[in-house]
């Protein structure tokens, strides 16, 4: 499978907050803050490190997750791989192209999602769609035809002659994602897409991507939900003050998480009863008790429930409830970084 | 369903986003005029035609004062028609986003803006000549022989202060913009010599030479020497070469200073 997008070493250092010797009016805000607290300082400089030699391989046709809690460098890869931010070394190809050499080249072949609508005010819902398209020399009865189209897939049809303002956050992340593709780009690319959506909004946005993606789009979701990430995603990058922690398929991460699976049997009485027949299972890592609650951790999964049933009824108890967590990227996380997503 | 792109070319998206602005500029015509041109009318009711009927001024105010009231409106309306979009595309809303994702440099993008507010200046000045001309009745020394000379004018002058107009929309916080008016705009009006005559100043020789570094300065002079060349002005060559100074030096500044909001 060809690459999509390529990234070698790549590092961004966004400089110290300006002195206080300024030229010219006030500087407004910048652009984007893709930089939490929880970024590395150089301190000597006050310079932000916001990624740091980061490599990553994204073949076309995958879903690929970058997840990272708020600080990660999730936000500065996005931006550096949609040619809006600057890398200050490494390099960066997309669809073929280097973002730093080629970035006219690179916009032609990517739609972006942004974190937060910013559909184009003045322009009608229908409008916004169109003039993108005419940005990429789409010929407009072309466009005409596509955003009708994609209004309809996103189930916008009928605002289609509405002021964007009248539209809700969830209808206006849809009318970003028809912008994102009216012009057919090879990789899409989304920051965070459901940030601030309501539970039922964020999941018809996730059959909206899944159906995007069964048909071959390359996409690129930054999240900071893992939830997400394992649902959506072929392969998902974890990612922790600019460094790629841990890159596999979701079912993988979750294998590396510490402990493997969790079971919690609740039987009637103490569980410390049955805690020694248990703890010489096969594939028993560790037991702990809790009144009537033994957790197990396994490296068996759900296999283990079985004997754990029958163990707990030789030793006299009977069980009243069992119940199976699966490992998660949540606890691989906070074991490779100590800190939890969010 | 994807495919390869064909490469589009740059004049094609730029004149896709100069359409859009011009969509967006018509659908806001009333209240663009309104916002540029009623200050510059204003004054000429009171200046050009109420003191002159009371005799507080001569008459030959007027001729002195037209020039000065199209540099305003020039003035105002291609500063505004790029600094105040500029403060909120790239503030809060974030919406110049889709046009930086253009398949196109990022200069073009601040070059097509520039271009569009030059298009809105020159609208506005055009606008309020014929209404400045009825309001104050007939002029003495008006000419529109100097047709070349007036466009000449018109267009850097709109170029130079739509340029302005980008470096200040992204150079100055979206909070500042009432001091922006207040520190900026409003003494670059009131000592551009758009009211009197440059030549008036010989009267207080240290202005004179002072409001120099004023910009506007040289759009009003020009205006003067190209409509009612009989009231003293600037020689429409100095004129000329300030306006290509004033235009090279503040579209650099533009140009990076959208840039420096664009790209991280």
């Amino acid at each position: 499978m060809p690459a999509a997008i390529e990234t070698r070493a790549l590092r961004k250092v966004y400089p110290a907050p300006s002195a206080p010797k300024r030229r010219g009016p006030a500087m407004g805000p910048p652009m984007q803050s893709p930089v939490a607290s929880a970024a590395p300082t150089d301190q000597a400089r006050g310079e932000v490190v916001a990624l740091e030699a980061l490599d990553l391989d994204v073949t076309a046709g995958e879903f690929f997750g970058l997840l990272g809690p708020n600080g990660a460098g999730k936000t500065t890869t996005i931006g550096i791989l949609t040619t809006r931010v600057l890398a200050t070394a490494g390099t960066a190809l997309v669809a073929g192209k280097s973002v730093a050499t080629h970035a006219v080249q690179v916009r032609q072949r990517i739609g972006v999602v942004p974190q937060r609508p910013n559909p184009d005010r003045s322009l009608n819902v229908v409008e916004n769609l169109l003039f993108h398209a005419a940005y990429f020399g789409i010929p407009g009865a072309v466009a005409q035809t596509r955003a009708m189209a994609l209004l309809g897939q996103l189930d916008i049809a009928d605002k289609a002659y509405a002021k964007v303002d009248e539209m809700s956050g969830g209808q206006q992340q849809r009318l970003m994602i028809a912008r994102a593709l009216i012009h057919e780009p090879q990789v899409l690319f989304l920051d965070e897409p459901t940030v601030g959506l309501d539970p039922q909004t964020r999941l018809s946005l996730w059959d909206i991507l899944r159906s995007l993606h069964a048909e071959g789009r390359t996409i690129v979701m930054t999240t900071h939900y893992m939830e997400e990430a394992d649902k959506l995603c072929d392969r998902v990058a974890i990612i922790d003050r600019g460094r790629l922690l841990e890159l596999d398929t979701p079912a993988a991460l979750k294998q590396r998480a510490p402990g493997g699976t969790l079971i919690e049997m609740t039987i009637d009485g103490d569980a410390n009863r049955v805690a020694d027949r248990v703890r010489s299972l096969e594939g028993v890592l560790r037991t702990e008790t809790q009144g009537s609650m033994l957790r197990v951790r396994t490296d068996r999964g759900g296999r283990l429930v079985s004997p754990l049933i029958q163990a707990a009824e030789e030793g006299g108890a009977s069980v009243h409830n069992i119940s199976l967590i699966e490992p998660s990227l949540e606890t691989l996380f906070v074991a490779r970084t100590g800190r939890k997503l969010d | 369903m994807t495919t390869t792109p064909h490469e589009v070319r740059a004049a094609a998206v730029f004149f896709a986003l100069l359409r859009r602005d011009v969509r967006v500029a018509r659908r806001e015509l009333v209240f663009f005029l309104l916002r540029t041109t009623m200050q510059p009318l204003l004054f000429v009711i009171v200046f050009g035609f109420l003191l002159p009927k009371m005799s507080f001024v001569g008459r030959g105010y007027q001729t002195a004062l037209l020039p000065g009231i199209l540099a305003v409106s020039l003035t105002l309306s291609a500063i505004q028609s790029v600094a105040l979009p500029m403060m909120q595309e790239f503030g809060w809303t974030k919406e110049i986003e889709d046009r930086l994702l253009a398949p196109v440099s990022t200069q073009l993008v601040a070059a097509e803006k520039i271009i569009a507010g030059v298009l809105q200046g020159i609208i506005a000045a055009v606008f309020v000549l014929p209404i400045a001309r009825l309001v104050m009745g007939p002029i003495a020394g008006l000419t529109l022989t100097h047709v070349g000379e007036v466009a000449a004018v018109t267009l850097l002058g709109a170029t130079a202060f739509s340029a302005m107009g980008m470096w200040l929309g992204t150079a100055v916080a979206p909070q500042q913009i009432g001091l922006m008016f207040s520190v900026i705009i409003a003494p670059m009006l009131f000592f551009g010599c758009a009211y009197y005559p440059w030549r008036g100043l010989d009267v207080v020789p240290v202005m004179k030479y002072l409001v120099l570094v004023n910009p506007m300065v040289y759009v009003a002079e020009g205006m003067r020497g190209a409509l009612t060349p009989s009231v003293p002005h600037m020689p429409l060559a100095v004129v000329g070469v300030a306006l290509l100074v004033i235009t090279t030096f503040f579209w650099i500044l533009g140009m990076r200073s959208f840039y420096k909001r664009a790209i991280g």
